[in-house]
C-alpha cells in the first residue's frame, strides 16, 4: 500500500514495518488476554451467564424484538424521506413565506437531541398515539430534518449550467426540478441516505427510555433476570453491528457503482 | 412559563452537567480520535486495521448499548468508578470513532503535493504528518469536528436515562411535575441546547476564518 504521505518501503523499511506490525499485534494479543483474564476472574465467562443465547424462547424474544426494531426504522426511514423531501423543497422555495418557516423547523430539530424529542413527545402525547408512534415521530422529526438537509445539498450540488441551460431551452420550475434536477441530485444523493438509515437504526435503540420493548428493552430485561448485563451488551452490539456493516457497505458499493464519490456527501454524514 | 424561572437554578445546573459532559468527553475524544486517526493512515498494517476495526465496531453500535456495555458492564467486572465518569467514558469511546473518521478525511484533503514535497526534502511519516499534513488538515477537519461536536452535545442527553441529572433528565422531571407547562418546559429546555450548538458552530465558523490562507 502506498500513499501521498510515504513512499511505497525498500527492503529496510519493509523490515521496519513488519516490526511495527508485530509490536502491534503483541500489545493486541496482551490487551486481549488482558480483558479475557479480567471477564474470566469476574465470571462474566461462566455458562449459566450466556444461556439465554442458546436457549429457544429467549432467541426467540431477542428475534423478535429485533423485527420490532427494524419495523420502527422502517417506518421512521419512510416518513423521514417524505418529510425531508417536503422541507427540503420548503428551503429551495422562492417564496419567502415558505422558506423560513422551513428553515426554522429543519434547523431546530436538528439542533435538539432526539433522545429529548423523542422522551418529550413520549410523556406528552404517548396515551393518545401510543410508544410506538411517539418513538417514530421522535426519529422522524430528527432523521426528516437531517435528511432534509442532505435534499437540499445534493439539489444544490448538481452544477450551476445545468439549471440555467434548462431555463434557456423554455423548461418551466416544475419541469427543470422534475426533469433535470432531481434525476441528477438523487444519484448524489443515495448514499447518503442509506448512512442516515443507519443513523436511524441505531437511534430505535432509544426507544429504551421511555421505554419501548425493542430490542435493547428486551435485551435489558434478558438481562436483569440473568444478571449478565455484559453478555447481553455484547450480542446486541453483535446484532447491531452486523446490520449496519451491510447497509454501509451496501452504500459504499453504491456509491462506487454510481461513480460519484463526492466528499462533500461524505462529510455531510460525518456528525451522525 | 413561571416553572421555567421557579426551577431556574435547577436548570443552569442541569446545563451544567451537560456541558462538563460534553468538554470531558470531547477533550478525550479529540486525541483519541486523533491518534486513531493517524493509525488509520500509517504505512503499518496492523495499525491501519486497529483504526479500521475501532471505527467499524464503535460506528455501527448503538452509543445506547455502548452505554449499556460501560455504564452497566464495568460495575460487574469490579471497575467502580463515580457514575459521571462512566457515562464520560462511554461518551469519549463512542465519539472517538467518529473524530477519527473527520481527521482521516481532514488528511485526505490536503493537497497531495504537500506530502510529496515533505518526503522529497527527507521527511519521515511521522515528520510530514506532524509538521505538513496535520496543521494543514486541522483547517480541513474544522466543519466535520464541529458537526462531531455537536453530535456530541446531543448525546450526552443519553445520560437522563441512566441517572444523571443533565437538562434532559429535569426536563423529564419538570414535565412529569407540571402537567400544565408541558409546552413552556420543552421549549425552555429545548432552546438552551440550541444555544450550545450555536455556541460550537459560531466558534468553528470564527476558528476556520482565523485560519484561513490564501492557497
Amino acid at each position: 500500500m502506498s500513499s501521498v504521505l510515504f513512499d511505497v518501503p525498500g527492503p529496510e523499511g519493509l523490515r521496519r514495518q513488519r516490526r511495527a506490525s508485530v509490536i502491534t499485534i503483541v500489545v493486541l494479543v496482551l490487551l486481549a488476554a488482558l480483558t479475557l483474564y479480567k471477564l474470566q476472574t469476574e465470571g462474566q465467562l461462566d455458562g449459566e451467564l450466556w444461556e439465554p443465547f442458546v436457549t429457544p424462547i429467549y432467541i426467540q424474544a431477542l428475534l423478535e424484538a429485533a423485527l420490532t426494531t427494524l419495523q420502527v426504522a422502517v417506518v421512521a426511514i419512510a416518513l423521514s424521506v417524505l418529510f425531508g423531501a417536503l422541507f427540503a423543497s420548503g428551503r429551495l422555495s422562492d417564496h419567502a413565506w415558505l422558506r423560513w418557516p422551513a428553515t426554522v423547523v429543519v434547523e431546530f430539530f436538528r439542533a435538539v437531541p432526539v433522545l429529548m424529542m423523542i422522551l418529550a413527545i413520549s410523556l406528552i402525547y404517548s396515551e393518545v398515539i401510543g410508544k410506538f408512534w411517539s418513538l417514530v415521530i421522535g426519529l422522524t422529526l430528527y432523521n426528516g430534518s437531517v435528511l432534509a438537509e442532505v435534499f437540499r445539498a445534493g439539489i444544490n450540488a448538481v452544477p450551476r449550467g445545468q439549471l440555467e441551460a434548462s431555463y434557456a431551452l423554455g423548461l418551466r420550475k416544475g419541469q427543470v426540478m422534475q426533469l433535470i434536477l432531481l434525476p441528477q441530485a438523487v444519484k448524489i444523493m443515495l448514499p447518503a441516505i442509506i448512512s442516515q438509515s443507519v443513523v436511524t437504526l441505531k437511534d430505535t435503540s432509544l426507544g429504551y427510555v421511555i421505554p419501548y420493548e425493542e430490542l435493547t428493552n428486551v435485551g435489558r430485561a434478558i438481562s436483569i433476570e440473568f444478571t449478565n448485563i455484559l453478555p447481553v451488551a455484547i450480542v446486541l452490539a453483535a446484532m447491531f453491528i452486523a446490520v449496519n456493516y451491510s447497509l454501509s457497505r451496501f452504500a459504499t458499493w453504491l456509491e462506487q457503482r454510481m461513480g460519484r464519490a463526492t466528499g462533500s456527501q461524505a462529510e455531510l454524514n460525518v456528525g451522525a | 412559563m413561571d416553572v421555567l424561572w421557579e426551577s431556574r437554578q435547577m436548570l443552569l445546573a442541569a446545563f451544567g452537567q451537560t456541558i462538563s459532559l460534553l468538554i470531558v468527553a470531547g477533550l478525550g475524544a479529540l486525541a483519541l480520535g486523533t491518534l486513531l486517526g493517524a493509525f488509520r493512515v500509517s504505512a503499518v498494517p496492523a495499525l491501519r486495521a486497529v483504526g479500521t476495526a475501532y471505527v467499524t465496531v464503535f460506528r455501527n453500535t448503538p452509543l445506547l448499548v455502548v452505554f449499556l456495555l460501560i455504564y452497566f458492564g464495568l460495575p460487574e467486572l469490579g471497575i467502580r468508578p463515580p457514575q459521571f465518569w462512566l457515562a464520560s467514558l462511554a461518551l469519549f469511546l463512542y465519539t472517538s470513532a467518529f473524530v477519527c473518521e473527520a481527521v482521516r478525511s481532514g488528511v485526505n484533503a490536503v493537497d497531495s503535493g504537500q506530502a510529496e514535497a515533505a518526503r522529497s526534502v527527507g521527511m519521515g511519516f511521522g515528520q510530514s504528518l506532524r509538521l505538513i499534513v496535520l496543521p494543514q488538515a486541522f483547517r480541513a477537519v474544522i466543519p466535520p469536528l464541529a458537526s462531531v461536536f455537536i453530535a456530541l452535545a446531543k448525546n450526552t442527553s443519553l445520560v437522563a436515562g441512566f441517572g444523571i441529572a443533565d437538562a434532559t433528565y429535569r426536563m423529564r422531571g419538570l414535565i412529569n411535575n407540571n402537567p400544565g407547562d408541558v409546552y413552556a418546559i420543552f421549549v425552555g429546555v429545548a432552546l438552551g441546547y440550541v444555544l450550545i450548538v450555536a455556541v460550537i458552530s459560531l466558534a468553528a465558523r470564527g476558528l476556520e476564518r482565523q485560519l484561513e490562507v490564501a492557497r
